[in-house]
């Protein structure tokens, strides 16, 4: 019992990462009908934003430090940030141990300017050409954008410590009633867990109650109708492509404590995601989000040792095993609509 | 002759001749000149380069002509890798039963996997091949172990059986070899101070390259390969028409396939060790890079983006920061330095970088690849009327809508 | 239809023109060589094949550096680094055999393949006669097979499972790194001191040759020590996120983690089980341990904080105090500013071990070199007295047993070195059941 709970802890912690991309993937799929394979590269520079707040918060000079020696027998050279000089050591320290969250900062910024010119400069081009250009020029996009993170920031993954009062456990189990110890989960995942309940919730909440949100909805069902109504509906995609990629960036800035940011995480993610999207049904955010616990969950049990034991190798599968069997039984997934990019 | 017109098989003849040629062909500077780091004729990468042409030659029959977009071609390529070495391990040496075995394996598994991933089409096709590669990849990596030695790879042993071949007493691995001919044996020749490497295993990949050419070549010309187009062009009229789309794409999804366990077998074949890697998604992506960059649904455009890719991966990313100072040596400090920082983030491992905007700038640009671009310079220079049907085809659009 | 019109007419002139260039007067088939590669010019080249990107890339870089510092020592540059302590005179400073030695580097990418491309472009076009490197028993043993076939030398770099030196093993491999079952047989002992007879442990461990061969043999060293195992569970070298393995540990009724893993795999891993609390916690009335059979500088450094106090082994450590080490971390401190790493140290050993050989073989052939090192006895580089063993080209030297620093006085100063376990404690024959199996063969010099 106790492993199934740390597993469904686990499956929701995945599934937060995957719904978060695959809900961005969607935005863009529903709204421009563009297929993106270059999505998992913005969820990697996101994580970057990360890293880059935590090295601008790290900006040091020098102190030599006669009193103690390095390990040629020099004296010390100390790196003080200026932070920590200019707030105090006490603050300064305190702003760099929460680099983490304070990189949503940074990355909203930076992930809609790097949508509106990814959309202004390159997707818009792709609109009226077939979907394999769309999926060819993506991906070269993402090759291309991983390249340069792999040029600035080296191939090796790069620590980015959880700020230290979340960086502990906790024990889940002593809430809901277990024995101490049965049930331990890092306090981080659970974080990011919350983390992206928000911004489902925002996102939602977006698109729900406000009446830009009801156009690109409508413009969702039926563009042309829309556009005919006298509405730029171009304007308003060229937000949401911004808005989809700053949940990929923000998704990827806090799952920085969780993996250690590299180069090529992107690309890991980004075929799950599009599992993710297909399961959930193409062009449908619900399907996206609930495709995105589900596989996570599924995933998870997947992996206790028992089911190991009696299928082996299946964590490593199922989430494609799924994917097949819903492709070829429910083309539209677990929520799409009829039709979309169906012959 | 041979089946072809005859424009086809002066063309098929230049192949041919080109190919032979090879080892003279890529070594074109001298031995210790500046410019030797350009040569590209030693065997490795003329192996490499033919095997990829194969493999992206036959990519080019499912996606050139039908449109369907496959991101698992690799996996069947690992396969034939994995057949055809426990061919070596248990019953010779010789690599044709191997190669037999790895195009035989890479029929069967994409037979399976196409009979299942062609009942959609468009992205979902794609996505379906994706998922099915990952999926061989995970396995191959963990359950499988014992049939692909995991991480390490699969590879030859001292104590394999070999039950064809005489007992090994030498005390060292046996080669591969073609009826006693060692893949691995290499004349070198000297002339006018270049090293020119005659290699056995690339003349064998080389000529099966040129057969699998021109096997693609009748393909391409035969009423099948119209069927296939016919596919790309208009699905719908085609079943109105009352022909099923389905048998024809599979034929062609398992053609492709076997040209992939080809290659596969013939990669084992020249360095006998299969590790899972080449059955990643991303190896997949290589072969559509390939296959785009050159110019998909065109003959030699496959090739080209084969060869092209190689030789980037091998040459171009050795291209140091010390190489690039040494050729703007004669420029001032000043603007040496920030010119080789610049030229360092497109070479040497910067390349990949270089290929991404290049792969980008095709798509985008030139939807026929390099050759379109060498049919496009070319038209510059041709006092021809550009407005010929039969030499400039309207740009056909990639995928089965 | 014809789409190739125009290129093949541009291929065929391109064709006549390189054939009317290379209408050659004279042609002669080459000199026979006496084996592969052999140097004609005034320079030797030595391949360095290392991981520049993948799970080991940290380790790979470091690698590099020794490699690059070891050639200009032996070119006569800088200042001499351990050329000056080590025990063979043989060696110069001016080259080997008269001369310069000139390197290329490849990128093994952690992936058996790519490192067997490398080489293989190193081997043909690059004509290297020595080929060194690693960082992943998976590509070390593909390479180390290749360079068998190709017929030059193969001194490994990091590479620590049992099989490349025992079921593996080829006559032109050399390993000076320790291996999997030394590293059990010198933590045995301390763990069972520090952590006491009764304890249960779980593994997790890397689903490749290297990680079966380590938790092959924790597992029958603790044994023997009175452990029990509770679960192995295997996970792929290309995982990042190892929670689904670690959440089950805590409730398993274990507690020891055995963490099998090594580079940035294990800095994952430690620091997610930390995360997962597993280090501030009480199981059966213990205190629940961390274990890591193997360590290095870099691991430590990558785990931060989380590698204090954690137990494992090293190949060696920059704090020794014999000359060896001294005068080798004077030399890289001050080249790179930052001390070696035990890959380093490995690598750059084996670099010198492999031209002193030439130097006294008299000739750079693969056959000369490897008869030079077998039952090669030195001293002087860093791990007090070693013995080349000519029956598996293992070395055998002292064992460092290390533990991660609670208190470093810098950022480099991460581990302590608890125990050197003398190399008597660590020494096995090479029929014993962890090795056996396999055959070195003939050396093969790549004379047709």
């Amino acid at each position: 019992m106790d492993a199934i709970i740390l597993q469904t802890l686990n499956g929701l912690d995945k599934g937060s990462a995957y719904a978060l991309i695959a809900l961005g993937l969607t935005l863009i799929f529903g709204t421009l009908g563009v297929v993106n394979f270059a999505h998992g590269a913005l969820f990697m520079i996101g994580a970057f934003c990360a890293v880059t707040m935590q090295r601008i918060l790290n900006l040091s000079y020098t102190v030599v430090d006669p009193s103690k020696k390095d390990f040629l027998g020099n004296p010390l050279k100390v790196q003080m940030p200026y932070v920590e000089h200019w707030f105090g050591h006490d603050a300064g320290a305190a702003i760099i141990n929460w680099s983490v969250p304070l990189a949503i900062l940074l990355a909203v910024p930076v992930m809609l300017l790097i949508g509106f010119a990814m959309e202004r400069g390159l997707i818009k081009h792709f609109y009226k050409r077939p979907h394999a250009d769309q999926i060819l020029v993506t991906f070269g996009l993402a090759i291309v954008l991983q390249e340069i993170i792999k040029q600035i920031y080296g191939a090796n993954p790069i620590p980015t410590p959880a700020p230290s009062q979340l960086a502990g456990s906790l024990d889940f189990g002593l809430l809901i009633g277990f024995p101490a110890n049965t049930i331990v989960y890092p306090l981080w995942r659970l974080v990011y867990f919350l983390f992206s309940l928000g911004i489902i919730g925002a996102v939602f909440a977006f698109l729900q109650f406000t009446t830009f949100g009801m156009v690109v909805r409508a413009g969702m069902a039926d563009r042309e109708t829309v556009g005919l109504l006298g509405i730029n509906i171009d304007r308003r995609f060229t937000l949401m492509f911004g808005i989809a990629a700053a949940v990929a960036g923000l998704a990827g800035a806090m799952y920085t404590p969780i993996n250690s940011p590299n180069y090529h995480m992107g690309m890991d993610f980004l075929v799950i995601s599009f599992v993710v999207v297909v399961v959930g049904g193409m062009g449908s955010l619900p399907g996206a989000v609930a495709a995105g616990f589900l596989l996570g969950i599924l995933e998870a049990y997947a992996s206790l040792n028992a089911v190991k034991d009696l299928v082996p190798g299946i964590d490593q599968i199922i989430i494609y095993l799924i994917a097949i069997a819903v492709l070829l039984t429910r083309p539209r997934g677990l929520m799409g609509r009829k039709g979309v990019m169906e012959e | 002759m041979l089946g072809l017109e005859r424009k086809d098989f002066v063309f098929l003849i230049v192949v041919l001749a080109l190919t032979l040629a090879a080892p003279i062909l890529l070594n074109p500077f001298p031995e210790n000149s500046a410019l030797a780091q350009f040569n590209a004729g030693y065997p490795d990468l003329m192996q490499r380069i033919a095997i990829f042409a194969i493999f992206a030659v036959g990519f080019n029959i499912l996606f050139g002509l039908t449109g369907y977009l496959s991101f698992g071609h690799a996996a069947f390529l690992g396969a034939g890798s994995y057949a055809a070495m426990w061919m070596f391990k248990l019953l010779s040496m010789n690599i044709l039963p191997a190669i037999v075995l790895s195009v035989l394996i890479g029929g069967l598994f994409s037979l399976l996997i196409g009979y299942v991933s062609l009942r959609r089409s468009g992205i979902y096709f794609s996505i379906l091949t994706l998922a099915f590669a990952q999926m061989s990849f995970n396995l191959a990596y963990s359950v499988l172990t014992p049939l692909t030695n995991g991480e390490t790879g699969l590879q030859l042993a001292l104590t394999d059986p070999r039950v064809l071949d005489a007992a090994n007493n030498s005390g060292s691995l046996p080669d591969t070899a073609l009826f006693g001919l060692a893949m691995n044996s290499t004349t070198k020749v000297e002339m006018l101070g270049r090293v020119f490497q005659f290699n056995v295993g690339y003349y064998v990949c080389g000529l099966i390259s040129v057969l699998m050419f021109y096997v693609a070549l009748r393909i391409f010309r035969s009423p099948f390969g119209m069927m296939l187009r016919a596919v790309k062009s208009n699905q719908n009229r085609m079943n109105y028409t009352g022909l099923s789309p389905r048998p024809y794409t599979l034929a062609a999804f398992v053609i492709s396939g076997m040209y992939a366990g080809l290659a596969g077998g013939l990669m084992a074949s020249m360095d006998p060790l299969a590790g899972a890697e080449r059955m990643q998604w991303t190896a997949s992506g290589e072969v559509v890079l390939m296959t785009i960059l050159g110019g998909a649904g065109t003959m030699l455009g496959p090739v080209l983006g084969a060869g092209f890719i190689k030789y980037f991966e091998n040459i171009f990313s050795k291209i140091n920061e010390t190489v690039l100072h040494g050729w703007f040596s004669a420029l001032p400090h000043a603007i040496q330095d920030p010119l080789v920082w610049l030229a360092a983030r497109f070479t040497g491992e910067g390349w990949h970088l270089t290929l991404g905007v290049l792969f980008m700038l095709v798509v985008i640009f030139l939807p026929g690849g390099l050759v379109e671009g060498g049919q496009r310079i070319g038209g510059l220079f041709r006092r021809r009327k550009t407005d010929d049907p039969e030499h400039h085809p309207k740009r056909a659009p990639h995928v089965a809508e | 239809m014809s789409r190739y019109d125009l290129t093949r007419r541009g291929l065929l002139r391109t064709g006549m023109i390189a054939g009317a260039g290379l209408a050659m007067p004279t042609i002669f088939t080459s000199r026979a060589n006496a084996y592969v590669n052999e140097p004609k010019g005034g320079s030797v080249t030595f391949g360095f094949n290392v991981p520049q990107t993948g799970p080991y890339a940290d380790e790979g870089a470091d690698e590099l550096k020794a490699f690059k510092l070891a050639v200009k020592h032996l070119n006569g540059e800088g200042d001499g680094g351990m050329l000056g302590t080590f025990s063979s005179k043989a060696l110069k400073g001016s080259g080997v055999l008269g001369k310069k030695v000139e390197f290329v580097t490849g990128d093994t990418q952690t992936k058996s393949d790519a490192a067997r491309a490398s080489a293989k472009s190193m081997i043909e076009k690059d004509g290297v006669v020595m080929i060194s490197g690693g960082s992943s028993s998976g590509v070390a043993v593909a390479v180390q097979s290749l360079c068998q076939e190709a017929g030059i030398i193969f001194m490994a770099g990091l590479t620590h499972s049992n099989d490349t030196t025992g079921k593996d093993k080829k006559a032109n491999g050399f390993r000076h790194f320790f291996d999997a079952y030394m590293s059990a047989a010198a933590l045995a002992p301390v763990l069972a001191k520090q952590y006491g007879k009764d304890r249960k442990f779980y593994m997790l461990t890397a689903d490749y040759t290297w990680g079966w061969t380590q938790a092959a043999s924790m597992k029958d060293f603790m044994e023997k020590e009175g452990w029990k195992m509770v679960q192995d569970v295997r996970t792929p070298l290309a995982s990042t996120d190892f929670s689904s393995y670690l959440a089950p540990v805590l409730s398993s009724g274990a507690d020891v983690l055995i963490l099998n893993h090594y580079g940035g795999n294990m800095v994952n891993s430690l620091t997610q089980a930390v995360q997962f609390g597993m280090r501030d916690k009480q199981v059966n009335g213990k205190q629940f341990e961390i274990v890591v059979p193997l360590i290095s500088e870099l691991m430590a450094k990558g785990a931060g904080k989380n590698i204090q106090g954690i137990l494992g082994s090293s190949n060696w450590n920059w704090k020794l105090q014999d000359e060896g080490t001294k005068a080798f971390v004077k030399s890289y401190g001050t080249e790179y500013g930052v001390p070696p790493s035990q890959a380093a140290q490995t690598c750059y050993v084996q670099t010198l071990l492999y031209a002193d050989a030439a130097e006294r073989a008299g000739s750079f052939d693969p056959c000369a070199v490897g008869k030079e090192l077998e039952g090669f006895k030195f001293d002087g580089l860093g791990n007090g007295p070693t013995l080349y063993r000519a029956a598996d080209h293992q070395c055998f030297k002292d064992v460092l047993v290390v533990q991660g620093n609670e208190k470093p006085e810098n950022e480099y100063d991460l581990l302590n070195v608890a125990e050197i376990t003398p190399v008597d404690k660590v020494m096995y024959e090479p029929d014993n059941e962890f090795f056996k199996g396999g055959e070195l063969g003939k050396c093969n010099n790549g004379a047709a």
